[in-house]
């Protein structure tokens, strides 16, 4: 079958039925994952530069990883300790990549609508690693593919999802918020006022300021990373405080759906966000995340980069 | 007196009337009669074509000195010349600012130098040192050397005692304070409002509350002290319901807006599209028809471009990276004659907000086409269609959301003091 984008900007680009066959493609290459031999010469003799200008280290590595699996080459290209980057406007940057002729673009960026300014400009396919607090979407579709395989299938119609602490900054809320609205999902969302976005009533979702309530009958549960510069930017008072009111333990789970399932993007704050004992509980599946994150990105380098969809 | 100059059936106000001009000034306005002869030593024949009076222009950016790359004062001027205005007033943030008289006295010869017979640029001296906010400036220097106005501009003074101390010294010179109304911790600068586009692009934003909050304080100012104080590029309801408020108390205090104001909104940015990042930011839907409504009840008083050119490499970049601001003087015209046409503003709102108004608040001439009024004027064909783009823009930078666009109406001469300087 054709693949029909060259870019992966954000999940509100894609359809159902695409997003079905990103994750029929996942679950053949997870496969893959679990071979002696985790190697398949799919994508050999193309490139992939991984262009990470703001920090990060699991989508990075899931990236590399993804792509070597298949045989690309990657390339990585960070904003420290690289001339290229330093000093140079981001126009500059994207046209010095394209000279270089790369089938795909891996970008994260701390502006939002970084991705969008280098597929506007380049040929190469680009890939939307996170840009500013705008759109994560293969963090979403790694997600959604965890939930799709704990809840065997694409029946994701009725379920209630929390999405819980810092939604405003959130580029993973937003882009997990349309993609589990678009699958059938009911999202649900639980943070101080501080840490919602504006106008957040047009947003398809039940607001919670108590977590107690937010988790009655949920299925699932998203914690989110609380980044430490929100207390000094004057939206929330400090970490004690916030553990308690929003720190989701195992007795918020007993409100919760039976079999309810406990995510993290990571990297975790073990206590802040989410209690210790419960990231390790039988209940979450933030490892299995991490192992879908490299299936699911093999996925899309595969049909970004070949306009085709593997199965 | 033997005219020097005769511009034949224009029309003005609806009706075609012949312009006598002698010494750079009206000498008077007749109906158009076919069967009348002039001897002059300039006959032009206007059929057809829209008289209007040059036009005022309150609040520009022609960056010169310190950033002649995004605009200087010739190609600032020369985008005012062919759009119709005769006298516009650049504020103070160019480098070094213009805190001195020194730096008025270069602006105001540079100006001369490339339109000598305006275009005038009537400067608008900065109101504290350096735009610092920690000091006043030399005020009645500025003043002497040909300011009009005294501003922080983009960086409105936090200290409210220093504020209102600067209106004081300024209001002794007989000169009035424009204030740029944005609370200082309120997302300041973002260049988008906050709203559901921002929620949903994950931007930064300002609300409308963080304008209207320094427009309450100036309103109470003005009436404490009784001293008039103009609100710079007014952009949300909520700002005009006080402003209107405050009218009604016969508080002193006057506003501009933008045409930015009254023709976009906030989904412009959708896409992170840097040319409509400004600040204050494109506001809603509600907003603007505020905007439209407060302009025809004189609720805001003045129309002003804050044309703000900038370079493009400097918009084509991360959206939170690019400045603020959005061209003005090529097209303001047109964008603003279009809300006549289409019945949201009168002939009259449209005249009274870009003549009369600004030179009333600022001291300045203007001509009503009165014996003895200046002979600014410019002939408007109505009909002529252009696109807004690199080509048809004198100013040298190209920074508006209308690039692109079909505009209608074209300034095809434009006289001041009777010398037709396009």
């Amino acid at each position: 079958m054709q693949w029909p984008h060259k870019d992966l900007l954000d999940v509100d680009q894609l359809s159902t039925e695409q997003v079905a066959h990103i994750f029929d493609a996942a679950t053949h290459f997870q496969e893959i994952n679990s071979r002696p031999v985790k190697k398949v010469p799919t994508l050999k003799g193309k490139s992939v530069v991984l262009f990470f200008a703001e920090a990060s280290t699991r989508t990075k590595t899931s990236f590399d990883m993804a792509g070597k699996r298949l045989s690309a080459d990657t390339f990585s290209l960070a904003k420290s300790g690289s001339s290229l980057v330093k000093g140079e406007t981001l126009k500059d940057t994207a046209l010095t990549l394209q000279a270089m002729s790369p089938d795909a673009i891996v970008i994260r960026h701390w502006a939002g609508g970084a991705a969008q300014f280098l597929a506007e400009r380049l040929d190469c396919s680009i890939i939307n690693a996170g840009d500013g607090r705008h759109a994560h979407p293969t963090q979403a579709l790694l997600d959604a593919f965890t939930l799709y395989q704990e809840w065997a299938g694409m029946d994701f119609k009725g379920k209630r999802v929390l999405i819980l602490g810092d939604i405003a900054h959130s580029r993973v809320a937003r882009s997990n918020v349309k993609l589990l609205t678009m699958l059938g999902a009911r999202v649900r969302l639980c943070g101080p006022r501080t840490l919602l976005p504006p106008r957040v009533e047009d947003w398809p979702v039940r607001v919670f300021s108590d977590l107690s309530e937010a988790v009655r009958g949920v299925n699932a549960i998203m914690c989110l990373r609380l980044q430490l510069e929100r207390q000094q930017a004057g939206l929330l008072p400090d970490l004690r405080e916030y553990s308690r009111r929003f720190c989701l333990s195992e007795r918020h789970l007993e409100l919760a759906a039976k079999n309810a399932r406990v995510m993290h993007p990571g990297p975790m704050n073990r206590g802040a966000e989410i209690s210790s004992s419960l990231a390790d509980a039988p209940q979450s599946v933030i490892l299995d995340q991490v192992a879908n994150g490299v299936a699911v990105r093999m996925a899309l380098l595969f049909m970004y980069m070949t306009r085709q969809s593997p199965v | 007196m033997t005219p020097q100059l005769v511009v034949r059936r224009a029309v003005w106000k609806g009706k075609s009337v012949d312009v006598l001009v002698a010494d750079g000034r009206i000498v008077e306005v007749l109906p158009w009669r076919k069967d009348q002869s002039f001897e002059a030593a300039w006959v032009v024949d206007a059929q057809g074509l829209l008289l209007f009076p040059s036009l005022v222009d309150c609040h520009v950016h022609l960056r010169e000195p310190g950033f002649e790359y995004k605009e200087d004062l010739a190609s600032g001027l020369a985008a005012a010349a062919s759009g119709g205005f005769g006298q516009v007033m650049p504020m103070a943030n160019t480098s070094p600012v213009n805190d001195s008289a020194a730096t008025t006295r270069f602006i105001l010869d540079q100006a001369r130098a490339a339109w000598p017979h305006g275009p005038m640029a009537r400067p608008i001296g900065a109101l504290t040192k350096g735009l610092a906010g920690q000091e006043l400036s030399v005020m009645a220097e500025l003043a002497e050397a040909g300011c009009v106005a005294f501003s922080n501009d983009g960086k409105p003074v936090e200290n409210t005692e220093l504020f209102r101390r600067a209106v004081e010294y300024a209001w002794d010179l007989g000169l009035k304070v424009i204030d740029h109304c944005e609370d200082p911790y309120m997302a300041p600068g973002a260049g988008v409002n906050e709203g559901a586009v921002s929620s949903r692009l994950g931007l930064p934003a300002q609300p409308d509350v963080a304008e209207a909050l320094h427009v309450a304080r100036d309103i109470l100012l003005a009436q404490y002290l009784d001293i008039p104080i103009h609100v710079a590029h007014v952009s949300c309801r909520k700002s005009v319901e006080l402003l209107a408020w405050a009218k009604k108390r016969g508080v002193p205090i006057t506003a501009e807006t933008c045409p930015h104001y009254l023709l976009f909104t906030e989904d412009l940015v959708e896409g992170y599209n840097t040319l409509a990042k400004v600040n204050p930011p494109l506001r809603t839907r509600d907003d603007v028809l505020a905007m439209r409504q407060a302009l025809r009840t004189g609720v805001v008083d003045a129309l002003a471009t804050d044309h703000a050119p900038h370079a493009a490499h400097e918009k084509e970049t991360e959206f939170e990276d690019a400045p603020c601001g959005i061209t003005g003087l090529d097209t303001a015209l047109c964008s603003t004659w279009a809300l006549v046409g289409q019945g949201e503003l009168s002939a009259d709102d449209f005249l009274r907000a870009w003549t009369s108004a600004p030179a009333s608040i600022f001291d300045l001439p203007v001509c009503a086409f009165d014996p003895g009024d200046p002979a600014d004027f410019f002939l408007f064909d109505p009909k002529a269609r252009w696109v807004v783009g690199p080509e048809t823009l004198r100013s040298k930078s190209k920074n508006t959301p209308l690039l692109g666009a079909e505009m209608t109406g074209r300034v095809t001469a434009h006289f001041l003091g009777g010398i037709n300087v396009l």
